[in-house]
C-alpha cells in the first residue's frame, strides 16, 4: 500500500442535481493496495463519489482519475474499476461461473483462459463447489462471495463496494469483514469501500474518508479519525465522546478551557484540533472519550452518578457535573470496589494526553454524542 | 383430543380420497351422459347418483370437522372447473374423435355411423395439405411480426414507462373494447383498392417494389397472403406485448450497470442478460399467438381470398356448408395434433421448463 501511487483520485470533484449539491470539491486520492473507506450517514454522498468512480455518474466539474488518466467522461465498461453491487446484482439466469467468467468474457478472453481464471477466483472466495448453482441456490454470505469473485476475476485498478455487508446479518456480516481483508491481502487490489457502519470501517480500513452532507470532513487514518477528530460532526460520528463546550480561560503553554460550569480542563497544546482557537475567550469544545476517564475519590471534576449500566466486560458510568451536563465514563470492572450506584458523587479523572479541543460548540451543546450504544455494539 | 372429534374422524377416515373418489365418479359420470355412452333411462339414473355423490362429499365436509374440510377443499375448489372441462370439452372431444372415424353407410343416410373409417385422416391431409400448410406459414409469419413490433413496446413501457406505465399497458389492450371481427372488417376499408393506404402507395409510386415482394398483387393489397398475416400480426398483438412486458418487468436495471461494469456496451448487455431473463414472456407470448392464429378464419375469410384459405376456413366449410361431419372432424383432430406437436418442438428448442 502506498498512498503516494494514486490508484484513484479525486480532483475538486463536485456533484450536483438541479440546485442540490450532492457532493461538494471531494478531493483526495486512494493509494495502491489500500483498504479505503467512505463513511458516512445516509444520503452524505458516499455512494454518489462511488459511482463517479465507477463511471454511472459523471462529474458536474473536477476530474476522476484512474491511474493518472482523466476517466470523467469514460463509460462505466471503458473503466478498469468493478463494483460491488448493494444487493449484489448477480445475473439470475447464470450459473455461477457464468456470472463470475461474464467480465473476461465480455474481454473476449479465449475459454481456456477464462476457465483457469474463474477456477482460481472461485477457489479464493472458497465457492470451489458451486460453480454450477443458479444464484437463486446460494445463502447471502455466498451470493456476496460470487458478486465478490465476478468483479476481483478481472484485476481491476480498484474495487469498488457499495455497502456490501448491508444485506447480512450480524454473524455473517463480522464473519466476512475478516474474508473481505483477507480476499484484500492475497489479491492484493485496492478496495474501496462505502459503508454507514463506523465499527465496520474503523475495524476493515487503512484510511477512511468521513463525508457529511456532501463534504468530505477528513481523510485519515482510523486511528487518526478516532483520536485526533477535525471537525465536531468527526467526534461525534466515530465512537462515542463527551463533548463539552467551553471557553478558553487562558493560553500559553496549554489550553485551559472553563466550562459552562466553572470546571476547568487543561488541554496540552498538541491536542488542538487544526482551525480551533487559541485566544482567551474563544468558543471550543472539550472531548472526552468515556474509554479514556477514570473514577476515584480524587480527581478533576467531581459528578453525582444519574445511572450505572453493567456491560459484562465494562461498565458505562453517567454522570452529571454541578451544571447539569453529562458526562459519560467506561470502567472496567473492578471486583475490589463498588460498583458505581445512581446518587453516588464521586470524581472523575483523566490522563493529561486524554483532553482534546475542537472548534465551536456542537448544535445542542453540552449535549452527549448519542451514538454510545451502537459503537460498543460494534467495537 | 376428545372422544367427540375421534369419533367424527372415524366416519370419514380418508377424507382425500373421498374428495378423489367423487371428483373422479362425478367427471367420468358426465362425460358418459354427455358423449351419449348411456342414454334414456340409464342417463337419467346415473345423474340421480351423481347428484347423490355431491351431495354426499358436501355433507361429509360439513359433519367431517376442520381437518376433513382442509382435506376436501382441494377437490372443493377443482370441481367446478374439473366437471366443466368434462361436460363441455371431454365429452365433446370424444364425439369428435368417434365422429372422426364414421362414415354414412348408405347416402341416404341423415348421420354418419361409427366404422374406423381411417380414410378421413387421409383425405384431411391429401385434400387440405396446402391448407395446412398456408396456417401455419401465416401463423409463424404472424408469430415473428407481433414479436418484432411488440417486444420493442414492452421493453419501452417496461423500463421507460415511468409514471405513464399502466396508461401505455391500459392502451395495449384498447383494441379489446371492440369486437374482434369489427376490427377485422375496418381492416377491410383501410386495404380497400380506394383506400387510404392503397392510394398513398400509388402516390409516391411504391407499387413495384410492393409487387415485388410480394405484398401487393395487381395494384391490390385486399385478398392477399400479406393482408392476412397483417390482419394476425394485429389482432394478435397485444399477446405478445403483455406476457414479454411480465417478464421485463422483473428485470432488475441494476443487473444492466453491473453487465456495463463488467466491460459490456448497452447491446451487448441487452444480449446477455436482458434478452435472456425475457425469454420465459417471449415464448409464452408466442403460444398465446402461435396457437390462435393457426385456427383462425375471421381474417382469412374478411382479408384474404381463395388462394388464402386456412385450415379454418376448410374447417368451417366443412363443418357448416358441406355438413361432412367425419371429414371436419378428422380436420380439427389433425389441427390439434400438429399445433400439440409444433409446440412441444418449440418448449424442447428453447428450454423452457415451465411447459413440457
Amino acid at each position: 500500500m502506498d498512498v503516494n501511487d494514486p490508484v484513484v483520485a479525486l480532483d475538486h470533484v463536485h456533484k450536483k442535481y438541479g440546485s442540490f449539491t450532492a457532493v461538494h470539491e471531494a478531493n483526495f486520492s486512494i493509494g495502491r493496495g489500500e483498504f479505503f473507506a467512505m463513511l458516512g450517514p445516509s444520503g452524505c454522498g458516499k455512494t454518489t463519489t462511488l459511482k463517479m468512480i465507477a463511471g454511472f455518474e459523471q462529474p458536474t466539474s473536477g476530474r476522476v482519475l484512474l491511474e493518472g488518466q482523466d476517466v470523467s467522461q469514460v463509460p462505466p465498461h471503458k473503466r478498469n474499476v468493478n463494483t460491488v453491487f448493494q444487493q449484489y446484482a448477480l445475473f439470475p439466469h447464470m450459473s455461477v461461473f457464468d456470472n463470475v467468467a461474464f467480465g473476461p468474457r465480455s474481454k473476449k478472453l479465449s475459454d481456456s483462459e477464462v476457465k483457469k481464471r474463474v477456477t482460481e477466483m472461485l477457489h479464493v472466495v472458497r465457492l470451489d463447489e458451486f460453480s454450477e448453482r443458479k444464484p437463486a441456490q446460494l445463502s447471502g454470505g455466498q451470493q456476496q462471495r460470487v458478486a465478490l469473485a465476478r468483479a476481483l476475476v478481472n484485476l481491476p485498478s480498484a474495487l469498488l463496494l457499495d455497502e456490501p455487508l448491508a444485506a447480512l446479518d450480524l454473524k455473517l456480516r463480522e464473519a466476512m469483514q475478516i474474508e473481505l481483508k483477507r480476499i484484500q491481502r492475497e489479491v492484493g487490489i485496492t478496495f474501496v469501500f462505502v459503508t454507514h457502519d463506523q465499527g465496520e470501517a474503523l475495524t476493515m480500513s487503512d484510511r477512511i474518508a468521513v463525508m457529511s452532507e456532501g463534504r468530505v470532513e477528513q481523510v485519515g487514518t482510523p486511528e487518526n479519525i478516532y483520536a485526533r477528530p477535525e471537525s465536531l460532526f468527526v467526534a461525534g460520528f466515530i465512537g462515542s465522546a463527551n463533548l463539552l463546550p467551553g471557553v478558553i480561560a487562558s493560553s500559553g503553554g496549554e489550553l485551559v478551557v472553563e466550562l459552562q460550569g466553572g470546571n476547568k480542563i487543561a488541554v496540552l497544546a498538541n491536542n488542538v484540533a487544526p482551525g480551533a482557537s487559541h485566544e482567551t475567550g474563544g468558543r471550543v469544545t472539550v472531548m472526552l472519550r468515556p474509554e479514556q476517564i477514570s473514577l476515584g475519590q480524587q480527581g478533576d471534576i467531581t459528578v453525582r452518578v444519574t445511572d450505572s449500566v453493567f456491560q459484562g466486560s465494562s461498565v458505562r458510568v453517567v454522570g452529571r457535573m454541578n451544571d447539569n451536563t453529562e458526562i459519560t465514563a467506561l470502567v472496567s470492572v473492578d471486583p475490589s470496589h463498588k460498583t458505581p450506584a445512581p446518587g453516588d458523587n464521586l470524581y472523575m479523572s483523566w490522563h493529561p494526553q486524554a483532553p482534546y479541543v475542537l472548534d465551536g460548540w456542537p448544535d445542542t451543546a453540552g449535549s452527549n454524542s448519542t451514538n454510545v450504544d451502537s459503537i460498543e455494539a460494534t467495537l | 383430543m376428545t372422544g367427540v372429534t375421534s369419533h367424527r374422524q372415524r366416519t370419514v377416515r380418508r377424507p382425500e380420497l373421498v374428495g378423489l373418489g367423487v371428483l373422479a365418479t362425478v367427471g367420468v359420470g358426465l362425460i358418459a351422459i354427455a358423449a351419449e355412452w348411456i342414454t334414456g333411462v340409464g342417463a337419467t339414473v346415473i345423474a340421480i347418483f351423481l347428484l347423490a355423490a355431491l351431495v354426499s362429499v358436501v355433507w361429509t365436509a360439513f359433519v367431517g370437522g376442520l381437518d376433513a374440510r382442509r382435506a376436501l377443499a382441494p377437490y372443493g375448489l377443482l370441481k367446478p372447473g374439473m366437471l366443466w372441462l368434462c361436460l363441455f370439452f371431454i365429452a365433446p372431444l370424444w364425439s369428435m374423435l368417434e365422429m372422426s372415424l364414421s362414415s354414412k353407410k348408405s347416402r341416404f343416410d341423415f348421420l354418419p355411423s361409427f366404422t374406423w373409417e381411417w380414410g378421413n385422416f387421409q383425405k384431411a391431409l391429401t385434400d387440405f395439405a396446402p391448407q395446412f400448410g398456408r396456417s401455419f406459414g401465416y401463423a409463424a409469419a404472424a408469430t415473428l411480426l407481433t414479436l418484432a413490433i411488440g417486444y420493442p413496446i414492452a421493453y419501452v413501457i417496461a423500463f421507460r414507462g415511468g409514471r405513464f406505465r399502466s396508461l401505455l399497458l391500459g392502451l395495449v389492450a384498447v383494441p379489446f373494447f371492440t369486437s374482434y371481427l369489427i376490427r377485422t372488417i375496418a381492416w377491410q376499408s383501410l386495404l380497400s383498392d380506394r383506400g387510404p393506404i392503397v392510394g398513398t402507395i400509388d402516390k409516391l409510386g411504391l407499387n413495384a417494389p410492393l409487387e415485388w415482394l410480394h405484398i401487393m398483387n395487381n395494384g391490390r393489397l385486399m385478398n392477399t397472403p400479406a393482408a392476412v398475416i397483417g390482419g394476425l400480426t394485429y389482432n394478435f398483438l397485444p399477446f405478445m406485448i403483455l406476457p414479454i412486458y411480465v417478464s421485463l418487468e422483473k428485470v432488475d436495471v441494476k443487473l444492466v450497470d453491473a453487465a456495463m461494469d463488467l466491460y459490456s456496451t448497452v447491446s451487448q448487455a441487452f444480449r446477455r442478460v436482458v434478452f435472456p431473463m425475457s425469454l420465459p414472456g417471449v415464448f409464452a407470448g408466442s403460444l398465446l399467438v402461435f396457437i390462435p392464429a393457426a385456427g383462425d378464419f375471421v381474417n382469412a375469410q374478411f382479408l384474404g381470398s381463395p388462394e388464402t384459405t386456412m385450415i379454418g376456413n376448410s374447417i368451417q366449410n366443412q363443418f357448416l356448408v358441406q355438413l361432412n361431419y367425419p371429414l371436419a372432424s378428422a380436420m380439427s383432430l389433425v389441427l390439434m395434433a400438429v399445433i400439440t406437436a409444433s409446440v412441444l418442438v418449440y418448449a424442447r428448442f428453447m428450454g423452457t421448463e415451465d411447459i413440457a
